[in-house]
Parts: structure tokens; C-alpha cells; sequence
């Protein structure tokens, strides 16, 4: 697998690490209730299909990235650096 | 034997090679198996699971049968296929699964209990009693069925791992794959074009067949030199493609030419991870045989085989040659022999239509019912229209048609599809996302239609990248049509041979439907059909052939397995090329490490680090005798240690201090320059992730310690932070650990001993208690903490790491001076153990801020990761188990890290667990081992009597419970 990352180019896999779907980018309010807390960290979809996932450059440039791929073709549409993701939508 | 002339060896070129320990000689160009061939060597090995005779089937890497070892000693290596062995001077070859010798194998009697040792026999067989299974039946069964072996000796033998990017990948080097090269390398594409043989040609090297006016092996020939002019064209030969992955990603498995064995300099096989933006897979087709009674005999072999050791090698492998196919090329292999002078004793087509102008006896709508001969081929029985015929032969070339070779296209999870003009399976479009298949393994089996398919893959590839490709001329070749009539296993009795390396036989897969294993899935894992080192490559659609036709359905409703990488055998060796020993992980080397390894010390891994464990003098026999030196050193005078390995990271900007206050669960925007303070950091679940100390050395800087283990997995965590959680906050940071030398100096004369180096002397005034700053060491600028780890008045002095051998060895010259020295791992552990500190054995993940007593920390005034879920009930409530320190006080002194706790009285069983020991440790200045662990509501129950079981080492005390800080719990001693 090969992630395009947008500082580094297209790169292994094996220079990344993986944490999951980007809902953690996401972070509740500290008074949003446990409810949202305990959804925040712990309930996650397992789609078969198109999902967007964070992935860690740690053995290239250090930055996070939003990639959005494929499931079940394992076809990787593209990533995104995760600081523009947040940053946009602050 | 070796024909008179032809083939492209070089007959001037003899070489020398043993098999079986017998000495015999080929030339430059053959292969161990044309080698053998030539010199008549029939039975090169014993089948799996019968032990019977078994001779050179193929010529390539599917080779079923001729399975030797190579080397010897340490370096021994099973399983080489004899046709993929290049001939050297000097190279040892072994058959393999026979004992003693070939000629006379005793677990040949396997094959008289043929009957009993059907598919699936292990599951019927050895049922009863149930204790024989580990101790008789197994051991039994592994000994009799099998392949080579290796030596169980550590192997250094050289391997490599290797890179390469391209635009495009050409996998083969046939007619399709040169054109595609060609035509793609002219357009300005930068290709690789691998092959797995050592010459490049593909089926061309073995056929009598004209390209271009020129004969094939001489138009491949000089196709590779226009390639090899162009700079923006790599060939790879030797090299197999033997998987293809997610995003254009492609396994390669390189062998080294045979001039380089015995070069201990060079690799015995080098692994390539492939990146291409496209790939073209130009493989061409293996041929399949027709299963028939006893078809395993030595002297039958493969019709393309056959010619490719004729025409290539210039070996027969016959004197009497019969021929047996249900297609056009087993009159095409007649033809070859008869040019080379080769006497063909019959011709046996399936097809009662067949004709030909061959001047050979013919059978037209016969077919082959047994094989006799059994160390190797006498005759065969042929049915024809009138009766069953004998005909005397020793070489029998069997033509079943061919299958595509569309492996790679399977990779990814794709199923190909039948053909049924072609009878055989093809691949599917778009199987693997950018690779497209061109030539015999699409289906296009003339060279003609082979040429324009490669030339038309090369275009559609250039195009799609953007590339023109320039008009190329198509060179004229055969355009013969292929005509088959199925034929997959002739009907009768006896055994006839699907899968040759397992040892399936067309009974076996029947057996396997009769008892309801009708799924291809199912009667793969019944039978062992296509399970073996070849992968069934000359088995799979024959055997699901005879399923289907066992169940009564057609091939596409039987489907077929699926097939996945590794398309040949990878050695892990190759794989993990590098890995072995010490280059299984990176080593991180301490400024100190020299000088301690000078001072005896033994060195322990702390992750990848290497850290002193103790420091032994003169007169000290065990460790405990030089551990509890040095913590006395450290109570009483001066102790160094190195704690570089410590994660330093630099951290600046405006909102340094906002940042800090995120991250740790205390505040940090309030801490003074010069001062530092104790951080604990929290995961978002609430959990405890590490804890340091982070030093204010300016207003927008700040330097902060993770443990050693937790620095990578901290860094990570920051980025995240910073970039996904917090990208408006003005920070920057970065780590510093390996520019910096860190050493603790500890003890009530740390600062005598200090003082003597620095420059200008420091005091409680200039460093009190928490106390940084700059200081210039020597004439170094450096810098330093007054924290603590050991409860003693202690610094930490940091100076540039180039700089760090040289102040570990002044410290520790000066301390030694002083009554004290350098101090190791046990003696810090046993330190930090009086004091209750807490390491990653106590926060290993599952404990709280709670947990620990430190839930005060977490400031109310700001937010910060784990706030919210360290405050779930469940992580606050009563019943959790918390830091304690433990005493013992029973018979047994002794503690141990890992055992549970039980009130006294009760039942050491897990109902009753009220808790654990974390860490241990003698502590010479308290007489006794002290414990840390945790206990269910342990803050309420210092002073109770309470019970350890260890149950794995088999040690039970009873201990005190008390407070985790044993020793100064004022703090006077690192404050004074």
C-alpha cells in the first residue's frame, strides 16, 4: 500500500503508523457529557467501502494525515495533512 | 544423453558437479536438471508421501519433482528445483525424502500401503488411542512424508534486500514482454523488465520457432541488446515476480548468476520491493499433464519440456521417444525430436480427428492407460479403437494444453474466469488496479498474436502516462490456431498422478467429493492437492476438472482456489535480509556506553537502548553485592548514572506553555523560568500515558522528559496534539535526546562534586530544589537540573553529546574520589523503590492519576487529554486498586514482582485477588525488600497484614502494607 503524503510524496506504508477513523480529529467539548465522550473514543463504524482513517509519518516528516481509501479495493483516494482538516474547520 | 550438436550451451565450457555424491560434468548453460538429463541420470528424487521414483518433469520453476538440496553444514539448502539450478564448478547437489540411499528407499513399502493411506488418511488412521498422536503417529508421519531439510543451525549465509521504482514493470521476458518493453522504453517510459530465467526469451529459447526471418532465441537475443542500449530500460533476469500488492507494489525474488557462488561477498539471493506506476504481466503459460495410471514413472515428463531440453540444452532424455497430447503441440514436439535426430517411437493423440504429415506411427483417438517401468519408463499401454497396445519407450511427453500463467492477477483477491475455447482459466481485466496482462498469459497463445499484444500493452501503457509511443514494425511469426480437446485424467484403474509433489492422485479427489468435500476450497485441504511447494501449478485445474466432473458440474461452477503470493518459494532469509542477530533491531549507543563496558558493567536493553546494569569492583561476586555498594554510595556520598536515554524534547513558541498544559494533566504556563516541575501526562481514556519532569528555561522555552520506553509513543502523541487537535496554538518542537548527555549526579556531596567543575558554583540560592539554568561545565555551556530520582540531593547535568564521554568519566573519577562512583539500572530501581517513584512497571497502561494518588494533579482550571474520561465513575470509585508499598514480614523475606495479594486467611484463588506487586527491590539501606503494587482501597490500609502468593514462582510471605514512601516522606534530604 502507498500513501501519497502531501509533504513527503508517495510513500510505503511501512512509514506510517495507523490510529483508527478520523472521528478522533473530532474532540468533544470537556462538558460535552459522557455520552459523547464514550462515542468519541470507543464506538466506531466498520465500513465495507470508502473510510477515512489517520495515519502517522512517523519514519518520514512527522506530520498526521487524513487518507481516504478504500475498505474493500484497498484503493487509496488520496490523504490530506490532518492540520489542515482541523484547522479549516476551526 | 547430450545430442551431438545444437542448443545454446557452451560446449567449450566443461564444468564439474556432484550429485548424490557421484561426480559428472555439463556445460556452461545447463541447468542441474539439463546436466542430469544429459548424463542419463533418470530418478532424482522420491515422492512425498510414497516414496516413489520420481525424474525431471519440467523445465522452469513449477518443476514438481526434481527437488534437491544444495550446500552443506550450516548453509544446507532443501528444496532447490534442479531446472531453476544453474550449473557452477564444484556444486554439491543431495536428493532428498529417501533413506538410505535413492536407489533403495526403504519407506518405499509406503507405496504398497498405497490403499491405506488415501486422502485423509491421518483423520481416519490414527484415531485411537489418543496419547499415540503426539508421541508415535506424528513424529511417524513427519519422518516418512516429506521434503528436504534444513540444518537447525544458525545460517549467516548472505542475503540482500533491495528498491527499485519504475514507471513500468514488465513481468517476462517472452515475445509479449520484449515487444511491450521495446515499445514502452522507446516512448521514454522507465521500465524493469524481469525475468526468472537466466535468459531472456521466454518460450522462444525452447522452440524450433522464427521471428522476424531469424530463429526466436536469436531475435530475443538481439531484442535484449537494443534494449540494454537504452538507458531508461533495466533488465532483471534471475528475477521472479513472485507477488503483486496494494498501490502498484510488486515482491521480486532476484537469484545471483552462478559465477558468484562460493563468493562469500555475495548475496544468495536478493528480495526487491518494487513500486510501479504500472505493471505489464507478460508470464506467459505453464503446459498441464493428463493424469494416467502410474504417469509419476521417470521418463515422463512435460511435452514443452521436453523440447525446451532438446532445443535449449541439446539433451534427450530418451533414445525412444513417444509422444501423448489432445492438442496441436504434441505434434509440434514430434516434429522437433525428429529434426534433432531423435527416434519417436509412436504419436498418440486424444483428438480422433487429429492428421499429420509426421513420419511417426500414430494413434489418433488413443490415449495412454499405464506406464511400466519402475525405476523408470519401459513402455506404455495405449487404448486405441481396436484394443490396448504396448509400445517399448523411455521418454513419454505429455501435452494436456496450457494454462495461463495469471498467478500475480490473483494476488489482490480477484478469481479468473473460464475460457472454455481455450479450456483453461484467464485472467480477469482489471484484476490488479494498473497491471495489464498481454501474450500467452491473457490467452494469446501464437507468437504472432504474442508480438501484437505486447507492442499494443507498451502503447496503452505509454498513453496512459502521458507518453507517445513511436509506430513500431510488428515481426513476422507463426500465427498457428490452438486447437484442444480437453482431456484431464484418462479413465481406469490405478493410480493416476494429479498433484506429483503432494502426492494427490485422481482417486484421491474423488474419495474427497464421495465424502461431501464438493467445494475446490475443501478438497485443496483434504486432499493436499495444490499445497505443496509448487503451489499446484501443474495440478490446480486438473484436479478441479476431475472434481467437477466428480459432482456433476461444470469447471466454472466448481470454481477454482484462489492463488496468493509468494508465486515461487521466498526464502525468509531473503525476506528479512539484514534482520539476523544484531540487525534485528537498531541499537542506541549512550555517550557512556564505552566507559562502562570498560568498567565491567553488564549492559541491559531498554528498549533499543543499552544501559549499565551495575557497575561490579574487585571482591564483589553476585550483583546484589555491587547493587547495594552502590545505593549506599548514593545515600552516604556521590553517585553517577547516565539518563540520557531519557526522551528530551525541545519545545518553543508563544504558546509553548498552552501547549504543555494540554498535554499534561498539571499546570505548566504558570512554572517560573529556572524552575521545573513534575508533569503527568494522560491518555484520552483517562489512563496514565507517562510522566517527566519539564524544565522552563525562557519564556517561550521549555525542555520536558518522557521515560525512556515512552519517548517514541510520546513524540507521536504531541504530533497529534498539536496537528490535529490544536494546529492554532504557536509551537514547535522537536526532540533533542541524542544531542544531549545527560547524567544524574545524586548524593549529600553531589554539589562538592559539581562545584569542582563548573565554572561558576552553584548554591541554593543560584539552584534550589526544582531549580534550572544554563552553566558552563569546563568551558562547555551546558545546562542543569536540580531533580531528583533517588530522594537525595541530585542534579542532572546535561552538556552536547560530543562532549558526554568525556564528563561521564571525569564525574565518575571525581565521585570515586569522593566514596562514591557510578551507579547502574539495579541501584536506580532500588533508589526510586525507597521513594515510591513510579516507572512504567506502575504505570503499565491500566492505572489512573486515581490510582496512583496523583488524581489532585488533574488540574480544575484548564483542559487537558484524558480530563474528561479520568473522571468516569468507574475510574474514581471505590474497590480500585491503588499504589501501596509492601513490607515483608513473614518467615519468607523475599518479595517478587508479578505476585498477587490475598487477606490473610483466605484462599489464594483469583475470587479472592486483592491486588499486585509492580516492582521489587532489596533495600540495603533499610535491611529488607520493599515492594510497590496495588491494592483494592490500599490508601485506606497501611498498616494491615496481608498476603502474597506468587504462584508461578512459587513464593509466599505475608507482608505490612504502608505508605508508598518509605524512605525521607518529608523530602528533607533532596531539598537540604
Amino acid at each position: 500500500m502507498r500513501i501519497p503524503c502531501p509533504i513527503c510524496g508517495n510513500r510505503d506504508s511501512r512509514e506510517f503508523d495507523y490510529m483508527g477513523h478520523a472521528l478522533t480529529l473530532d474532540r468533544p467539548a470537556p462538558d460535552a457529557g459522557l455520552g459523547a465522550w464514550d462515542d468519541y473514543l470507543h464506538n466506531r463504524e466498520n465500513p465495507a467501502g470508502p473510510t477515512r482513517d489517520l495515519w502517522f509519518h512517523g519514519l518520514g516528516c512527522g506530520a498526521w494525515l487524513v487518507v481516504s481509501r478504500d475498505t474493500v479495493t484497498h484503493e487509496v483516494f488520496g490523504a490530506e495533512l490532518a492540520r489542515d482538516v482541523t484547522g479549516g474547520r476551526a | 544423453m547430450r545430442l551431438a550438436s545444437g542448443g545454446q550451451i557452451d560446449r567449450t565450457q566443461t564444468i564439474g558437479f556432484s550429485f548424490d555424491g557421484r561426480q559428472y560434468e555439463g556445460f556452461a548453460g545447463d541447468t542441474l536438471a539439463s546436466a542430469l538429463v544429459a548424463n542419463r541420470v533418470r530418478v532424482v528424487g522420491r515422492s512425498f508421501k510414497y516414496h516413489r521414483p520420481r525424474g525431471v518433469f519440467t523445465a522452469g520453476s513449477e518443476e514438481p519433482n526434481a527437488l534437491v538440496t544444495l550446500g552443506r553444514a550450516a548453509a544446507q539448502d532443501p528444496n532447490q528445483r534442479a531446472t531453476m539450478v544453474e550449473l557452477f564448478e564444484g556444486l554439491e547437489a543431495r536428493s532428498q525424502n529417501r533413506w538410505p540411499s535413492l536407489d533403495f528407499d526403504l519407506l518405499a513399502l509406503n507405496d504398497l500401503a498405497a490403499p491405506f493411506l488415501g486422502a485423509g488418511f491421518y483423520y481416519k488412521t490414527f484415531m485411537w488411542p489418543a496419547a499415540f498422536w503426539e508421541r508415535l503417529y506424528e513424529p511417524f508421519i513427519r519422518r516418512a512424508a516429506g521434503l528436504g531439510a534444513l540444518s537447525g543451525k544458525n545460517n549467516d549465509a548472505y542475503h540482500e534486500k533491495a528498491f527499485a521504482h519504475c514507471d513500468l514493470l514488465v513481468i517476462g521476458a517472452g515475445p509479449a514482454g520484449l515487444m511491450a518493453a521495446l515499445v514502452a522504453g522507446r516512448a521514454g517510459l522507465d521500465v524493469i523488465l524481469a525475468d526468472e530465467d537466466s535468459r531472456p526469451g521466454g518460450r522462444l529459447n525452447a522452440e524450433t520457432i522464427e521471428v522476424a526471418g531469424q530463429p526466436g532465441a536469436d531475435w530475443a537475443e538481439d531484442m535484449v541488446e537494443a534494449l540494454r542500449a537504452m538507458d531508461n530500460v533495466r533488465i532483471m533476469t534471475r528475477t521472479t515476480v513472485t507477488g503483486a500488492y496494494d498501490g502498484g507494489t510488486y515482491g521480486a525474488l532476484e537469484r545471483p548468476a552462478p559465477d558468484w557462488a562460493g563468493h562469500s561477498d555475495a548475496p544468495c539471493a536478493c528480495f526487491w520491493r518494487i513500486h510501479a506506476q504500472r505493471a505489464i504481466l507478460a508470464a506467459g503459460a505453464l503446459e498441464r499433464p493428463v493424469a494416467f495410471r502410474n504417469n509419476d514413472r521417470p521418463g515422463v515428463m512435460m511435452a514443452g519440456a521436453l523440447r525446451a531440453y532438446v532445443n535449449r540444452w541439446a539433451v534427450s532424455p530418451g533414445k525412444a521417444v513417444t509422444v501423448f497430447g489432445n492438442n496441436d503441440d504434441a505434434h509440434r514436439t514430434v516434429a522437433d525430436l525428429l529434426a534433432a535426430g531423435i527416434h519417436v517411437a509412436a504419436l498418440i493423440d486424444s483428438r480422433p480427428e487429429a492428421t499429420t504429415d509426421l513420419p511417426v506411427r500414430r494413434y489418433a483417438g488413443a490415449q495412454v492407460t499405464d506406464a511400466h517401468g519402475r525405476g523408470g519408463l519401459e513402455a506404455i499401454s495405449i487404448a486405441t479403437m481396436s484394443g490396448i497396445d504396448k509400445i517399448r519407450t523411455d521418454c513419454l511427453a505429455i501435452s494436456g494444453g496450457w494454462n495461463p500463467t495469471l498467478h500475480l492477477t490473483c494476488h489482490t483477491g480477484r478469481r479468473p474466469a473460464w475460457s472454455p475455447d481455450l479450456a483453461a482459466f484467464v485472467p480477469c481485466d482489471g484484476a490488479v488496479p494498473g497491471m495489464i496482462t498481454a501474450g500467452a498469459c491473457a490467452g494469446d497463445f501464437s507468437t504472432h498474436a504474442c508480438l501484437a499484444a505486447g507492442v499494443a500493452a507498451g502503447k496503452a501503457v505509454a498513453k496512459d502516462l502521458g507518453k507517445r509511443a513511436r509506430k513500431t514494425d510488428l515481426p513476422r511469426a507463426e500465427d498457428a490456431p490452438y486447437r484442444i480437446r480437453p482431456l484431464w485424467a484418462v479413465p481406469g484403474k490405478g493410480r493416476a498422478w494429479l498433484d506429483f509433489q503432494n502426492d494427490v492422485t485422481v482417486k484421491d479427489v474423488k474419495l474427497a467429493a464421495t465424502e461431501n468435500f464438493t467445494s475446490v476450497e475443501h478438497m485443496k485441504r483434504y486432499t493436499t492437492q495444490g499445497m505443496a511447494p509448487d503451489q499446484g501449478k501443474n495440478s490446480n485445474v486438473n484436479a478441479l476438472a476431475v472434481l467437477a466432473d466428480a459432482t456433476g458440474r461444470g469447471i466454472p461452477e466448481t470454481g477454482t482456489t484462489t492463488f496468493r503470493p509468494p508465486y515461487v518459494p521466498v526464502p525468509i532469509a531473503a525476506m528479512g535480509a539484514g534482520a539476523q542477530g544484531k540487525g534485528f533491531a537498531p541499537q542506541r549507543f549512550t555517550t557512556s556506553h564505552a566507559a562502562s563496558v570498560e568498567m565491567g558493567a553488564p549492559m541491559v536493553e531498554a528498549g533499543l537502548w543499552y544501559r549499565p546494569g551495575y557497575f561490579p569492583r574487585p571482591g564483589e561476586k553476585t550483583w546484589r553485592q555491587s547493587c547495594d555498594r552502590e545505593v549506599g554510595m548514593v545515600r552516604q556520598a556521590v553517585g553517577v548514572c547516565d539518563v540520557s536515554t531519557l526522551g528530551k524534547i525541545d519545545v518553543q513558541g508563544p504558546s509553548a506553555g498552552a501547549f504543555l498544559d494540554m498535554l499534561y494533566c498539571n499546570m505548566f504556563s504558570t512554572l517560573k523560568v529556572g524552575r521545573t516541575r513534575y508533569g503527568l501526562m494522560l491518555r484520552e481514556d483517562g489512563h496514565v500515558m507517562d510522566d517527566g519532569t519539564t524544565a522552563r528555561l525562557g519564556e517561550d522555552h521549555f525542555v520536558m522528559t518522557t521515560t525512556t520506553a515512552a519517548a517514541g509513543q510520546v513524540m507521536k502523541h504531541m504530533e497529534f496534539v498539536h496537528q490535529a487537535l490544536r494546529p492554532d496554538l504557536d509551537v514547535s518542537f522537536i526532540s533533542v535526546t541524542e544531542q544531549w548527555a545527560q547524567f544524574a549526579v545524586a548524593g549529600p556531596r553531589s554539589r562538592e562534586l559539581l562545584n569542582g567543575l563548573l565554572d561558576t558554583p552553584v548554591d541554593d540560592d543560584s539552584f534550589p530544589f526544582m531549580g534550572c539554568g544554563p552553566v558552563s561545565v569546563m568551558g562547555v555551556q551546558g545546562r542543569l537540573f536540580r531533580i531528583s530520582f533517588s530522594g537525595e540531593h541530585a542534579y542532572e547535568i546535561a552538556v552536547p553529546a560530543r562532549f558526554g564521554d568525556s564528563l561521564f568519566r571525569t564525574l565518575v573519577a571525581r565521585a570515586e574520589g569522593m566514596g562514591g562512583g557510578a551507579y547502574g539500572m539495579e541501584a536506580l530501581n532500588v533508589l526510586r523503590i525507597e521513594k515510591g517513584f513510579i516507572t512504567h512497571s506502575e504505570i503499565h497502561g491500566r492505572t489512573t492519576a486515581f490510582d496512583i494518588g496523583m488524581a489532585r494533579m488533574i488540574s480544575a482550571k484548564k483542559d487537558c487529554i484524558g480530563k474528561a474520561m479520568a473522571a468516569r465513575p468507574g475510574l474514581v470509585s471505590p474497590g480500585r486498586e491503588q499504589l501501596v508499598g509492601l513490607m515483608p514480614t513473614g518467615a519468607v523475606k523475599q518479595l517478587t514482582a508479578g505476585a498477587h495479594l490475598f487477606c490473610l486467611g483466605e484462599e489464594a484463588v483469583r475470587e479472592n485477588d486483592q491486588g499486585y506487586i509492580t516492582s521489587v527491590g532489596f533495600s540495603p539501606t533499610l535491611g529488607h525488600f520493599l515492594g510497590l503494587g496495588f491494592l483494592k482501597d490500599g490508601r485506606a490500609r497501611h498498616g494491615e497484614e496481608i498476603r502474597m502468593v506468587d504462584h508461578v514462582r512459587g513464593v509466599e510471605t505475608t507482608c505490612k502494607v504502608v505508605d508508598p514512601v518509605v524512605l525521607d516522606p518529608e523530602g528533607g534530604r533532596a531539598r537540604g
